[in-house]
């Protein structure tokens, strides 16, 4: 297995989900996918093609707020990266934690510094903000002039 | 029915070398559930990333983590020279690996020697601590600095390993090796260090993959990933050396990937010295005019597995958004399979097995009652209560 093969099998599986397929070198590349697709584009990643979970990257952009859910293929070096751009007005993506613990906390991280909910969360408490930290302010999010 | 117990952990803990709370929630001796709090260390270093120059940065992501200082830079440098398409010297190759390994070998030795101390062992905490001396006394010879050596930068390395500095270097591991020997030995061969790890804090290979776990967690449980070998950079690829890995999944595994590595460390470190002699001294770094607009994902083995570093850049001289992510926040995580189930006396070790750290994700134990709330044992009396065992078993 390569990177194209991961590329390509999500692509024909996912055809109706995968907004945009950038390979930047042959082992890393971006999958931007439509944010309701995450669960089952994630599950198949996860699951049958086996890629471990790094970490995910939000980012406050003139777009919205983008997530980069950072995979990788261990037995080729490759990482694949989830790509998807929620609206500022309501951003909401269901969480994945239900399916592996490993996006437990930075999901809750992610909803304090940026305020992204995460849906169906099965542990919604507070991480690092815990009782020393204003409601309702989202440290990371930034002002676009 | 049995009373149940809170204990918690920290924030402030002799167990911890940082701030953290974790809440032991007890039945009598055994461990139900544990809870924990962070946010004591939230630095917002990512954020403060973003005001700096990719140089400044650098000394920045030296001190997320005290204790593997380099492990940070080193993935950092990865992520801007791959946005910015950077090949670097074998040279500064070579140097970067040294640093990495010596630093692989020093928090190793301080793993062992907290390890020791837990369990009672003080004699394994005094040698692994004196044997840690001269590897630092390297660092100081190397860089200036025994901590925080600021040797990466973009492009290569800041300073250069002098040929005439390889003696040294190699005599010093060698001496390293006979030492390193009795260590190994004393803490491998112990029936009561076995009584004590073996079965203890167990992680099976789906929890490790549930989790997400790295670095010698996930390869003491049949897990065998290691960025060194699985996406090679710096001299990595140019050496020849093996994954250690251990199947059984308990502290005792984890302890022995640990000490078996250090020996895969000097190997590399030995390897990577010779590389030297044959490149030219001083050519230890490529001019670097402008990092393109892109972006770069690094990452690199740490001594308590990969630690990963996202740049994305605008074309400008500092990062547009830099995300950093340490080993211990998969690792620390896995707490609530590897404690749960446990003696509060096996809960310290337990949770010392992963080797967390808190600076790079922020932590710390106390005993609460279940029922009511009030508090119980501290971290001190949690240790007591450890190297009683130890002691109990020594006079069985």
């Amino acid at each position: 297995m390569n990177t194209d093969d991961i590329l390509n099998s999500v692509k024909n599986k996912f055809s109706a989900d995968v907004l945009d397929v950038f390979k930047k070198s042959e082992t890393r590349a971006i999958i931007t996918i439509k944010p309701e697709s995450i669960l089952p584009v994630a599950e198949y990643v996860y699951k049958d093609l086996e890629l471990r979970f790094i970490i995910a990257t939000a980012n406050h952009t003139r777009k919205g707020f983008e997530i980069l859910y950072h995979f990788t293929k261990d037995s080729i070096g490759s990482i694949v990266n989830l790509h998807v751009v929620l609206p500022v007005e309501k951003p909401e993506i269901e969480s994945l934690s239900n399916m592996f613990s490993a996006t437990n906390w930075i999901e809750r991280e992610m909803h304090e510094l940026y305020g992204i909910v995460f849906k169906n969360h099965p542990e919604p408490e507070k991480l690092i903000s815990e009782g020393n930290w204003a409601e309702g302010v989202y440290p990371y999010r930034r002002e676009f002039k | 029915m049995v009373k149940k117990t809170l204990i918690p952990i920290g924030p402030y803990h002799p167990l911890q070398e940082e701030p953290e709370l974790f809440k032991l929630y007890c039945e009598g001796e055994i461990v139900k559930d544990i809870k924990w709090e962070t946010g004591y260390n939230h630095r917002g270093i990512e954020q403060l990333s973003e005001k700096k120059t990719f140089d400044q940065s650098f000394f920045l992501v030296e001190r997320v983590c005290g204790i593997c200082s380099t492990s940070h830079p080193f993935a950092f440098a990865n992520a801007v020279e791959e946005a910015g398409n950077i090949e670097i010297t074998n040279r500064a190759k070579y140097i970067r690996s040294i640093v990495g390994e010596l630093e692989r070998i020093h928090s190793h030795l301080l793993w062992v020697g907290l390890a020791g101390h837990f369990l009672g062992y003080n004699t394994v905490f005094m040698w692994a601590w004196k044997y840690r001396e001269p590897i630092l006394d390297l660092f100081e010879m190397i860089s200036g600095n025994r901590n925080s050596y600021a040797m990466f930068k973009v492009g290569g390395v800041r300073r250069d390993i002098e040929n005439n500095k390889i003696p040294k270097i190699k005599e010093t591991l060698d001496k390293f090796k006979k030492k390193n020997d009795l260590l190994v030995g004393a803490v491998m061969d112990d029936p009561v260090i076995h009584a004590r790890t073996k079965g203890v804090g167990i992680l099976t290979k789906q929890d490790i993959i549930d989790y997400a776990a790295v670095g010698p967690t996930a390869r003491a449980s049949g897990v065998a990933i290691d960025v060194r070998k699985d996406d090679p950079y710096a001299a990595y690829p140019l050496v020849n050396w093996k994954v250690i890995t251990a199947e059984k999944g308990d502290v005792f595994a984890k302890a022995e990937v640990r000490l078996l590595e250090m020996y895969e460390s000097i190997s590399i470190i030995e390897q990577c010295l010779e590389g030297l002699k044959k490149e030219k001294e001083g050519e230890i770094e490529v001019k670097v005019k402008n990092i393109a607009a892109g972006w770069g994902t690094g990452h690199a083995e740490a001594p308590r597995g990969e630690v990963f570093h996202y740049v994305l850049t605008d074309g400008s001289n500092s990062p547009a958004r830099h995300k950093i992510r340490a080993p211990s926040y998969t690792n620390i995580a896995t707490f609530k399979k590897s404690c749960i189930g446990q003696t509060i006396s096996d809960a310290t070790i337990s949770l010392a097995a992963v080797d967390p750290c808190y600076c790079c994700t922020e932590r710390m134990a106390v005993a609460y009652d279940w029922k009511t709330g009030e508090r119980i044992l501290n971290g001190n009396e949690l240790i007591a209560l450890s190297a009683e065992k130890t002691s109990k078993l020594k006079n069985k």
